[in-house]
């Protein structure tokens, strides 16, 4: 009974959907009011509808039920109860069914919450938001019912891939849907503004809660995920340009750009046309990236879906979406009238600067990830676009952005001097040169983008923290402190990347019991392997001594693990965090005679690379908090007024 | 400045900023993009030493020769007759293992062996990369 009430809650939340879009038309067409007037409560139930469906199925994996199809092909009783719960999107359909959810619920809270837009621009959102919707939902019911019954009832399920049996699964995968589902209310905020020819700061303010919101979320889905694939895959490394890597990136560039440029237009009122094409861009990003990732078009570890049928249905909803997206913004462009001046040397400027770096990076990651499908598609030929390209293409352009990131912040709206702007900044660029110094006396040599990036590193963390110089810090807005934080952020992860590609030590051995290797700080001795078992695997487990000077010796236990339901093995790598950096240790094969594999990194600071990422989506919280409350407050002096 | 011009000249710079965005990746793609090769592609076209490529097919039979050092393998990826011998070093995946499917990412060295950074091996009985499927299917056939 639960799979049938989740599917009836789905179709009814469909053919509200479609009402919600019937309706929102209707009222802009003919100035129909009273239609208009009924498509906030609908979009309010049809959310609750969604969310409802979503967790018919979360109870449905909870109990195991293996006569929904969904359920025997992708879970299993044995399993920790937590992989159960978030198995529910561990696969295909339950993912989609979560996108639909987080999709039609964050309709539902714009039309709860948002009240300073014109009505007609809010219904033509809602039913931009609606058009979104009903194509998902036709995605769902047509080609990836997640409540299918199944006929007979397996004895048991086929379970989870191991790879996917961790934490991290529980949290990676929601957080990047509510980041690519918060940039579509921001795209049906912008086909809502075209549509009533409404662009402006009023516009600019209703959309920057989700722009900055949905980039909070990807910020730390990324960062997540980033963690994720480094300690669970056990290759060492915490970015691998894998194509569904770059499919979360590439929403994410888009939607920095944005975040910027709406600031511009709220506060200026200039860069209007810019900024819609940019949450055009954006959500089309988001689009692109569920397309890759849950087509199976790619070769990665993530694609584990290969079906062609669902290819081309979320295919043919890119193109409608960003077609009809496209057309709109050239039929409507002309229409958006010329916003607010501004000198080169300013703020604005400086954003603008911004905004181009990103796109250009944006431009790069795009072709990179899709050359090869593009390639294969023309010409069956096979190849592979890596670190090589990216790093090569991608890594000046990024060191350019952050030098734009030390200077954009000082500079004032509208014009501003060089020379003053220059003073503001020449303790940061005194830091960035000591370092530099310290560079080049202190240590081997090292690569140049490393170079570069830690030197930039100083120079920024000091830069970013110049917009509080010589501020009341108690009167400081909490979006400045935000801005301050996240740029921080964006210092600290880049200290933490360079540091890693340029001081990482390896270690690479077949160990007897009893040997002792050297690796940074820490001298590591293989004492033993035994064999253990787990809740749903067995393993066989190396202990290693790691001892540093005048410090208690500890143990670190690296695994190989044999799973049960499906068979597989992967192997579980053991880390040691200290306050400089991580030891990182992994148990290969032994070869018979006694002597076992042994992969042993020393990586100083890696750990800020995520502590980076951390701190930019708290900045990114902290600006979204910021604005939220001021927005309230000249709301109420308004109302009061 | 008058307004339609800095509106003008903000969409010239985005177009020749995404222009050179454009032009940079395609110079960047031409040096930097893998090809995937079988080791009967290999025999008939020779790939120079130096070049990345990612070498894909079966490790042949009784092939993988474990090295003294402990860590490093050398074995042959065979397609029909055309055979390649490839080193690598350092631990192999899982599922790494003779008569079945690798995919070698790497480069050949002057003497025509073929020495593998990274070995990727099928993930699970679900996962396989789509290079590799292709091949299971044509060698199906052609039995």
């Amino acid at each position: 009974m639960i799979a049938e009430a989740g599917l009836a809650a789905l179709w009814l939340a469909t053919a509200l959907c479609g009402l919600q879009l019937f309706f929102g038309i209707m009222a802009a067409r003919n100035d129909r009011s009273d239609l208009g007037s009924a498509v906030r409560p609908i979009a309010i139930v049809q959310g609750i509808l969604a969310a409802i469906a979503f967790l018919m199925l979360i109870w449905l994996f909870l109990r195991t039920d293996l006569s929904v199809e969904l359920v025997a092909r992708n879970s299993h009783a044995a399993k920790p109860w937590l992989y159960k719960f978030a198995g529910t999107w561990g696969n295909h359909e339950g993912s989609m069914l979560l996108w639909v959810a987080i999709l039609a619920l964050s309709g539902g809270l714009v039309a709860i919450f948002e009240r300073r837009l014109k009505e007609s621009t809010l219904i033509a959102t809602l039913a931009a938001q609606a058009a979104i919707g009903l194509g998902f939902y036709a995605f769902l019911l047509i080609a990836s019912n997640p409540f299918a019954r199944m006929n007979p009832v397996p004895l048991e399920g086929l379970g989870l891939n191991p790879l996917l049996q961790d934490p991290g699964l529980a949290f990676h995968p929601p957080t990047l849907y509510f980041g690519y589902v918060g940039l579509s209310v921001a795209f049906s905020f912008a086909v809502g503004a075209l549509i009533t020819r409404d662009v402006g700061t009023v516009f600019a303010r209703a959309m920057r809660p989700w722009v900055l919101g949905s980039w909070v979320f990807l910020t730390l889905g990324i960062t997540a995920g980033s963690y994720w694939a480094y300690y669970e895959l056990g290759w060492g490394g915490w970015w691998f340009w894998d194509p569904v890597e770059n499919a979360s990136l590439m929403p994410w560039l888009a939607a920095t750009a944005l975040l910027h440029s709406v600031t511009v237009l709220a506060a200026r009122d200039s860069l209007r046309a810019w900024t819609i094409m940019l949450a055009v861009v954006a959500f089309s990003m988001s689009m692109v990236g569920t397309f890759l990732v849950r087509s199976g078009v790619l070769t990665s570890v993530h694609a584990f879906a290969v079906d062609p049928q669902r290819g081309t249905f979320i295919l043919g909803l890119l193109v409608l979406y960003i077609g009809g997206a496209l057309a709109l913004y050239g039929l409507r462009v002309g229409t958006v009238r010329e916003g607010q001046q501004f000198n080169t040397v300013s703020r604005e400027g400086a954003l603008v600067v911004n905004n181009l770096l990103l796109a250009a990076i944006l431009g790069i990651v795009l072709i990179g990830t899709l050359y090869p499908l593009g390639v294969e598609a023309v010409t069956g030929e096979q190849l592979s676009v890596g670190p090589p390209y990216f790093n090569a293409t991608a890594g000046p352009l990024a060191l350019l952005l952050v030098i734009a990131m030390a200077i954009g912040p000082v500079l004032r709206w509208r014009r501003d001097d060089w020379r003053k702007a220059v003073g503001r900044i020449s303790i940061p660029v005194l830091i960035a040169s000591l370092a530099l110094m310290a560079l080049v006396f202190a240590v081997s040599p090292i690569g140049i983008l490393p170079m570069l990036g830690l030197i930039l590193a100083a120079g920024v963390a000091a830069a970013s923290l110049a917009p509080l110089w010589k501020r009341n810090l108690r009167r400081t807005p909490l979006y400045i402190w935000g801005m301050v934080l996240a740029h921080f952020g964006i210092a600290v992860a880049l200290s933490g990347m360079a540091f890693e590609s340029a001081f990482t030590e390896e270690v690479l051995v077949a160990a007897q019991p009893g040997e002792s290797q050297q690796v940074g700080p820490y001298t590591v001795r293989f004492e033993n392997v035994e064999p253990i078992a787990g809740p749903n695997w067995t393993a066989i487990e190396g202990r290693l001594t790691i001892s540093r000077d005048g410090m208690t010796p500890f143990t670190l236990t690296p695994q190989s693990r044999m799973f049960s339901s499906p068979e597989t093995e992967t192997s579980e790598a053991a880390i040691h965090t200290a306050w400089n950096g991580q030891l990182y240790t992994v148990l290969g094969n032994g070869d018979g005679s006694g002597r076992w594999q042994l992969r042993l990194w020393w990586k100083p600071f890696v750990t800020f690379i995520w502590l980076g990422g951390v701190l930019i989506g708290l900045g990114g919280l902290l600006a979204l908090v910021g604005r939220v409350r001021r927005e309230r407050r000249t709301m109420e002096r308004e109302l009061y007024a | 400045m008058k307004a339609k011009h800095q509106r003008l000249t903000l969409a010239v710079i985005a177009v020749i900023a995404v222009i050179g965005a454009g032009f940079l990746a395609l110079v960047g793609l031409r040096d930097n993009a893998a090809l995937f090769r079988t080791p009967s592609e290999i025999a008939a076209e020779p790939i120079p030493p130096g070049q990345a490529i990612r070498l894909g097919g079966m490790v042949a039979d009784g092939s993988i020769a474990q090295q003294p050092d402990g860590v490093t393998i050398e074995f042959i990826v065979e397609e029909g007759d055309a055979q390649i011998p490839v080193r690598y070093a350092g631990i192999t995946p899982d599922l790494f293992q003779e008569n079945s499917g690798v995919v070698a990412e790497g480069a050949f060295d002057a003497r025509g062996v073929f020495i593998a950074n990274n070995i990727l091996a099928k993930h699970d009985e679900n996962y396989m990369p789509p290079p590799m499927e292709d091949m299971a299917t044509r060698e199906t056939a052609s039995r």
